[in-house]
């Protein structure tokens, strides 16, 4: 009971509801005894501790009171854009992670199963893509083609002078068969050519044909200009046995303005689509070489160039000797052209390949179609 | 000239606003609530927090500003946002780190104030207001209530008696003391244990 008293003495004093002398004599008691003066300090603190928390409890409430009132205000809000979001939306960003994994597991499978089919299935749509290819290739080679035949068609013109005011439709080589002016070249040179010239050494000489043969691509010109002059025998023979693999071959032709040897050798016996009156050479040509003399080492003729392969590089076709021969031989039924004789005159064996050229070079003509 | 008078201006209202603070009054809380809790709570979010953690920072960032717009020498050298920006930042990167959760935080480009000492003061009165909480709480019924409606409340014994139904003011007096002393002793033993 007494510490209550003593308890009710401190808050009055602390709180200050003493009169004077009431709060002398308290004075005058505390500074006496130690254990009130103790008393009234350790009350002093407590009773501000928990005023404090008292306080501190109170604007805690306080606060949590204004963030209801602005929360239901709408003046703050702790919901965020996405909350308001239709529940797809949620639910994917919920569950971005899942349907992620998800996602990668469908991929990874789609894409084993169709590496898995690619290995297995059938090699067909691959060659299909491929001959795709191919067919853009040709046309290219075809475009190439032809505007090199443009090109060459420009420069002919601009110099011909025996050529007639027309636009040159084709041309070719051709090489002779007899000194008097017969000249055999491909079926395809000449083809729809009202008028036939033939070029050699810079000299244009009108030429008429006189044997044009589709089946095996062959035709015979006959030079009718009055200026050409017989040069002699010519220096070849027409080989009629087989040539060998490998066996070497050069040729000579006109794909440009200019002859131009190229070299090569016998690569198959037989032409394209196992053609047997054929045989394929490996050996660069390119337009304006067809109709030209293949020879082998020799300077005999072993064939004439006619195609190539446009598919591969340095696949050539070129028909055989024989086929020369057996035109010949069609062409002397004709009364007008008894007098046609083969070549029969190697002298070309033994020389070396630049003299075997400069002998050559006068039998060998750019044919040009108009 | 206009400047001038337009920061004092600016000046005169923050200082209302504290004093408001200071007297726990609700309408200066929720002019400051209104236009800093935004910052805040986009710091926090932005920053691995959740809208809870926001509020909980928010409001020990402003029993920081109570208790130091409550102090007679507190004068604030930087505006109320900016100190607000400054506890709250210092108090959740340092929540975090607790948590193991630290990171390059992501910053506004609000200004910072150094707020370590208030830190430290805060986590001095945050460490008395658990100890008295804690002592309240395990102080029971009526005492509780009668401290509260004395010491908080302000109530005058003789309607503390009428409204507990003791006979007279003494009588409640009586009790409250008791009630006083048992809670320091709870206090008191807390304290220890915490020490």
């Amino acid at each position: 009971m007494e510490d209550l008293v003593l308890l009710d003495l401190v808050e009055r004093f602390l709180s200050s509801d003493m009169n004077s002398t009431e709060k002398e004599q308290f004075e005058k008691l505390r500074r006496q005894n130690t254990e009130l003066d103790q008393l009234v300090v350790e009350q002093q603190m407590f009773l501000a501790n928990l005023t404090h928390y008292g306080e501190r409890r109170e604007m805690k409430h306080n606060l949590h009171q204004v963030h209801m009132r602005l929360l239901d205000q709408g003046t703050i809000s702790e919901t965020s854009e996405e909350e308001k979001l239709p529940l797809i939306i949620k639910f994917w960003q919920k569950n971005k992670r899942t349907i992620a994994v998800a996602a990668s597991i469908a991929g990874i499978t789609a894409l084993s199963i169709t590496g898995l089919m690619q290995a297995f299935a059938p090699k067909d749509s691959q060659n299909y893509l491929q001959q795709l290819g191919r067919k853009v290739i040709q046309l290219e080679d075809v475009q190439k083609a032809q505007s090199k035949k443009i090109n060459a068609l420009i420069d002919s013109t601009e110099k011909a002078t025996k050529s007639p005011d027309k636009q040159q439709l084709s041309g070719g080589t051709s090489f002779l068969i007899d000194e008097d002016g017969y000249l055999v070249t491909n079926s395809h040179v000449v083809k729809g050519a009202s008028t036939l010239v033939v070029v050699n050494k810079g000299k244009e000489y009108l030429a008429t044909k006189v044997y044009d043969n589709i089946n095996n691509d062959l035709a015979i010109l006959k030079i009718s200009d009055k200026d050409y002059k017989a040069k002699g025998r010519l220096p070849y023979d027409i080989r009629k046995g087989t040539v060998d693999l490998g066996e070497e071959i050069f040729t000579l032709g006109y794909p440009r303005n200019e002859v131009v040897y190229n070299r090569g050798y016998l690569s198959a016996g037989s032409g394209f689509m196992d053609d047997t009156l054929s045989i394929q050479l490996s050996i660069s040509a390119n337009p304006g070489n067809s109709g030209g003399p293949v020879l082998d080492k020799n300077g005999n003729i072993v064939g004439i160039l006619s195609t190539r392969d446009k598919q591969a590089n340095d696949v050539v076709f070129a028909s055989r000797s024989i086929n020369i021969s057996k035109a010949i031989e069609e062409l002397k039924q004709d009364t007008a052209h008894i007098k046609l004789n083969t070549p029969r005159n190697a002298i070309l064996k033994g020389l070396d390949r630049v003299q075997q050229i400069k002998k050559l070079q006068d039998c060998v003509f750019m044919v040009k179609g108009y | 000239m206009n400047y001038k008078s337009e920061a004092l201006k600016a000046e005169s209202q923050e200082l209302d606003i504290l004093e408001g603070i200071a007297r726990n009054d609700s309408r200066a809380i929720e002019k400051v609530y209104k236009e800093n809790f935004g910052l805040v709570q986009n710091f926090i979010l932005k920053n691995n927090g959740s809208y809870d953690d926001a509020r909980d920072i928010f409001q020990e960032a402003m029993l920081v500003l109570y208790e130091k717009s409550k102090q007679t020498d507190f004068s604030l050298t930087c505006q109320i946002r900016t100190f607000l920006y400054s506890i709250c930042r210092r108090l959740w990167l340092k929540r975090l780190q607790q948590n193991h959760r630290y990171g390059t935080p992501v910053e506004s480009l609000e200004d910072v104030v150094p707020v370590e000492e208030e830190i430290e003061e805060k986590e001095k009165l945050d460490m008395d207001f658990t100890l008295m909480d804690g002592a309240m709480k395990s102080l029971g019924e009526p005492c509780k209530s009668l401290l509260e409606a004395y010491y908080f409340e302000k109530k005058q014994m003789v309607d503390i008696a009428e409204q507990f139904g003791y006979t007279n003011a003494d009588n409640a007096k009586n009790q409250k003391y008791k009630c006083l002393m048992r809670l320091k002793k709870l206090f008191f033993a807390q304290y220890k244990q915490a020490d």
